[in-house]
């Protein structure tokens, strides 16, 4: 007989399963989160190596020359830029064409649902030029992206300088297979948008490209902003947490070993030590950094809205600290140089090395195959749990004293039914109201609108809290054991495809989410003390894991702020969260309120069905 | 006494005469010695792509090395399966080098290639070999070699352990090549062929050859790598592989009436140049490889001797009476086997692997049932039974 079909020993098993039942969920969890931090431990890693047979090695000869020219262009542009208060669009057209390139403009406008206080912009309007620099001999059917982006004040000049310089040493060389888009955008990440919308067609919030290069193979977005560096930046994470290839990163740092610039990620330098306590803390702070913006859900450079595109992108930032070795400008033009020479061997997009990885450092990486179990071993617990609630419906019920048993069979459905919708319809009033009543808020209360819109998001979220006493009045009576128990079955499994489904997508967010929420479904039951659950339900909510993640990131840069900054920064996080998900269509935002919330408000229904 | 001497200076004199005319004989010998009237090249790249700049680098100096020592285009079919001196990538347009600093440019102004591009498949180039080609294939895409006819056959590409790979989607693999090769000896394409390939396992591709008159050469063994050369980093690829790098070099001192013989060419790119061991089989091939010159399948060459000596043919021409009319005569005749192949070719037998008889294996189950229904009882039996 087979091992589950064998009654005696199906019985078995399942004694054994919820006996121990708690016991393994702990096991699990404590498994699950060591082999997270397990990742970063460098024999555990992979180093980073080249997949893509056609990029080859770094066996290229760069010879860009016109650093100092380039350098000097820039201080020109930013002249331009001050007389004209925004982007000085005549002057780059006229640059731009005096080197050869063919000039077209972009005119775009956009209103956020409310104004944005960290860049302080509301009704955005503004263009963007790029100019196409044409392969001599080849069919216009790919092309590859140097962009840099115009930014306000002081910021980037450089980075502009040194586009036009290379546009100009481009020009001169004969091997180019693929053609090349310089392009300078305004107001970041809008900008940037309005100008992909634009190139492929999707939708209208500027105008559409009159000219095209062919599907774009890879770009790169610069941030420069001092004419001498200390070392390179590389940014990797884009919306929703996708990530360019590892290829793309792999090229960067065979070049900077080649060329010897100093390379980072995530502004931290890479250390040897691994087998020291330091060293290890180090690999973790570095690869938590990139488990944090990763989770953010937003593009951190110009690059991340590349990405949905299946176009591989990266930024890289020039950072000027406080070390002996500096790097001038011809360097920095000589490592893109030796990029894009090699981007330009490809013959088809990359697609060789990872999609789905973790970097505690430059030069290893952990591939999915092996991040994967940690969330595995998370997503196990509520499996355990789901199963061990089955069994305990499925036994048949105790007599009572008085030998009456209750009989539940159609009615369980319904009650179940009503938790369910009521916190879905809250979530769906998160998602919605606090956008659309910020009118409302701004003529009763002394806020701005951005204020108005985070403090609705919160009021909201805290009044979901208030629920279950309302729902339990709308039932006729109260909940019975069969009820609670069939509504935490459904809403483990629920939370275990969500988290599922969010970890495959992104998995840095289903992982943080797993951590907290996770041990919530776990051990929640309406029998368990009552004031002390409901505060650590609270404690490990969605807002509040935010709040300390909040706390946690700024730690981890070394830049820790005082409770009253970091509840600042809270609300600007979750303002920003807002504008992401109507501008650029980041998934965070909906998927805390909308499916999260939600969940988590079941959970609470639980702990208080009695 | 001075009769003695100059009847002795005579006899000196004749044995001298004697002994150059022996020489001659032996030069006549060695004029006629390798049985072949004209040359024929097939040269081919296998794979495309700008990274695979060095195959096309490859062929192209052997064919330059070729029509150098006198095979003339019509005679070489050349098979190039991507166009590098015309990639958008070169940064030296309608040049191909081989070697670093562009010293020289094998591309030329005076190549002519038959079969490019997509054009290079498996079954082009079973065709070729073969002769089973349309009617309206032009005569440049056709080896129209004869019986003697020597061939070089010079293939390069990516390879595994048994085939070779052909333009990124189809494989042409060693059995397929021994047989194209058995079909043209029998139906007589070839008078001696060389074999010459540089792939990574080369040496599997000449593993499964049964025809005579085979010589191979291979870059490297099975299991290992062939590596390629050096790199350019103006162009920024590899130049060349590096077996065909020492072969070119090689050549290079050829001229069209060197002496120098296969044992020279076997010696060419040692494990110390090459990091792969090089391999050859002649096992198949019936004159001794040091007696069989380079330019007897490298070049085209047209030795003429002028001499004023006459040469004794044996078996001197007789005239025959004419039979007379009416009777019939009937002979048998046969033909002779010229080349009795049978005898020519060992082949190991092929190694069957070694099964029990199968009646032991009945008699073991029988025991075991036996043994089984002896332990747990006879009453099982009629279970069965």
């Amino acid at each position: 007989m087979g091992l589950l079909s064998d009654p005696n020993r199906r019985r078995a098993l399942i004694s054994l399963l919820t006996r121990l039942n708690t016991p393994i969920c702990i096991v699990c969890y404590m498994a699950g989160v060591a082999w997270f931090m397990g990742l970063a431990f460098e024999p555990f890693t992979l180093r980073t190596y080249m997949s893509e047979n056609a990029m080859g090695s770094t066996m290229v000869e760069e010879r860009f020359p016109a650093g100092e020219r380039a350098l000097a262009t820039g201080r020109e542009f930013s002249a331009h830029k001050k007389r004209t208060g925004g982007m000085p669009v005549e002057w780059l057209m006229k640059t731009m064409q005096a080197k050869g390139l063919e000039v077209f403009t972009q005119r775009f406008s956009r209103t956020l649902p409310f104004p944005d206080e960290n860049k302080e912009r509301y009704m955005v309007r503004g263009t963007n030029v790029y100019g196409i620099l044409r392969a001599p001999r080849a069919p216009r059917t790919e092309a590859l992206v140097l962009s840099a982006p115009c930014s306000p004040g002081d910021n980037n000049n450089q980075a502009v300088g040194l586009l036009l310089g290379l546009a100009e040493y481009f020009r001169n060389q004969i091997y180019w297979a693929k053609d090349i888009i310089f392009l300078v955008n305004e107001h970041d990440l809008i900008g940037m948008q309005a100008w992909l919308e634009g190139y492929h067609h999707t939708n209208t919030t500027g105008t559409f490209c009159h000219s095209r290069g062919g599907s774009i193979q890879a770009a790169l977005s610069l941030e420069l902003s001092s004419d001498i560096i200390t070392s390179l930046d590389l940014v990797l994470e884009g919306l929703n947490g996708q990530l360019p290839n590892l290829d793309l990163a792999n090229l960067f740092y065979a070049f900077c070993q080649k060329i010897g610039v100093l390379c980072t990620i995530q502004g931290k330098l890479q250390r040897n030590d691994w087998d020291s306590v330091s060293g290890y803390s180090h690999a973790v702070q570095t690869m938590m950094l990139m488990v944090m913006k990763q989770a953010s859900g937003r593009p951190w450079g110009d690059h991340g809205l590349f990405l949905r595109y299946h176009i591989e992108a990266a930024t890289i930032k020039g950072v000027n600290s406080f070390r002996q070795y500096k790097t001038d400008a011809t360097t920095i033009g000589r490592l893109l140089e030796g990029m894009y020479r090699k981007l330009n061997n490809l013959l088809e997009r990359l697609h060789q090395s990872y999609f789905f990885y973790l970097m505690p450092s430059l030069s290893h990486f952990v591939s999915i195959g092996y991040y994967m179990p940690a969330f595995g071993l998370l997503a196990v617990i509520l499996l355990l749990r789901a199963l061990d609630l089955w069994v305990q419906l499925s036994t048949p019920p105790q007599r009572t004293e008085d030998g009456v048993t209750d009989i539940e069979p159609v009615r369980g459905v319904l009650s179940l039914l009503t938790p369910l919708v009521i916190s879905h319809l809250t979530g769906v009033a998160l998602y919605m109201l606090p956008i659309r009543f910020q009118e409302m808020a701004v003529e009763h209360f002394p806020v701005s609108e951005t204020e108005a819109v985070v403090l609705t998001a919160i009021a909201v979220y805290t009044a979901g809290l208030a629920l279950p006493h309302n729902t339990h009045r709308l039932l006729s009576g109260e909940g019975t054991e069969q009820g609670w128990r069939v509504l935490k079955l459904v809403a483990v499994l629920y939370l275990a495809v969500l988290l599922g489904c969010t970890a495959l997508i992104n998995f840095s967010l289903g992982f943080i989410l797993a951590l907290t929420l996770v041990p919530v479904a776990a051990f929640v039951t309406p029998h368990v003390p009552k004031v002390l659950s409901a505060f650590i339900l609270v404690i490990l909510s969605p807002a509040c894991t935010l709040l300390f993640s909040v706390f946690f990131f700024q730690e981890l840069q070394e830049m820790p702020i005082s409770f009253q900054d970091g509840w600042l920064l809270f609300l600007s996080v979750i303002s920003q969260g807002i504008l992401d998900h109507s501008l650029y269509g980041s998934l965070v935002y909906p998927l805390i309120t909308l499916l999260v919330y939600p969940c988590w408000l079941l959970f609470w229904n639980i702990l208080f069905w009695n | 006494y001075v009769r003695g001497i100059f009847k002795n200076l005579h006899g000196w004199f004749i044995n001298c005469l004697r002994y150059l005319f022996c020489c001659f004989q032996d030069r006549a010998g060695q004029f006629f010695s390798s049985g072949h009237t004209n040359n024929w090249a097939v040269l081919v790249c296998t794979s495309r792509f700008w990274f695979n700049y060095r195959h096309v680098a490859n062929t192209l100096s052997v064919y330059r090395s070729v029509k150098r020592l006198g095979i003339p285009d019509s005679h070489i079919v050349l098979m190039l399966a991507d166009d590098m001196a015309c990639n958008h990538r070169n940064p030296k347009p309608a040049t191909v080098f081989s070697h670093k600093n562009m010293e020289l440019n094998v591309y030329g102004d005076d190549v002519e290639v038959d079969y490019r591009g997509y054009e290079v498949t498996v079954e082009n180039f079973l065709r070729i070999l073969t002769g089973r080609l349309p009617p309206s294939t032009p005569r440049s895409k056709r080896l129209l070699s004869d019986d003697r006819s020597n061939i070089l056959i010079y293939l390069t590409g990516h390879g595994g352990n048994g085939f070779l790979k052909f333009q990124d989607s189809e494989e042409i693999s060693n059995v397929e090549l021994a047989d194209a090769f058995e079909q043209m000896w029998q139906k007589r394409r070839y008078n001696e062929l060389l074999f010459i390939i540089d792939t990574c396992q080369g040496a599997s591709m000449y593993e499964r050859f049964y025809s005579p008159n085979l010589m191979a050469l291979a870059s490297s063994q099975v299991g290992e790598d062939s590596l390629s050369h050096q790199p350019d980093l103006a162009i920024g690829v590899h130049l060349m592989d590096r077996y065909t790098f020492y072969l070119l070099e090689f050549l290079e001192d050829i001229h069209p009436a060197s002496k120098t013989n296969m044992n020279d060419l076997f010696k060419v790119c040692p494990k110390s140049q090459c990091v792969s061991t090089p391999g050859h089989r002649t096992d198949l091939f019936l004159r001794d490889p040091g007696s069989v010159l380079i330019t007897d399948f490298f070049g085209s060459v047209r030795k003429v001797e002028l001499t004023m000596e006459t040469i004794n043919l044996t078996d001197p021409i007789e005239q025959l009476e004419s039979a007379e009319s009416g009777e019939l005569q009937k002979e048998m005749h046969t033909y002779a086997d010229q080349l009795p192949v049978s005898e020519i070719i060992h082949q190991k037998p092929k190694q069957k692997d070694w099964h029990p008889p199968d009646g032991f294996i009945l008699g073991l189950w029988t025991l075991i049932l036996l043994v089984f229904f002896q332990t747990y009882g006879v009453k099982h039996l009629k279970h069965i039974f």
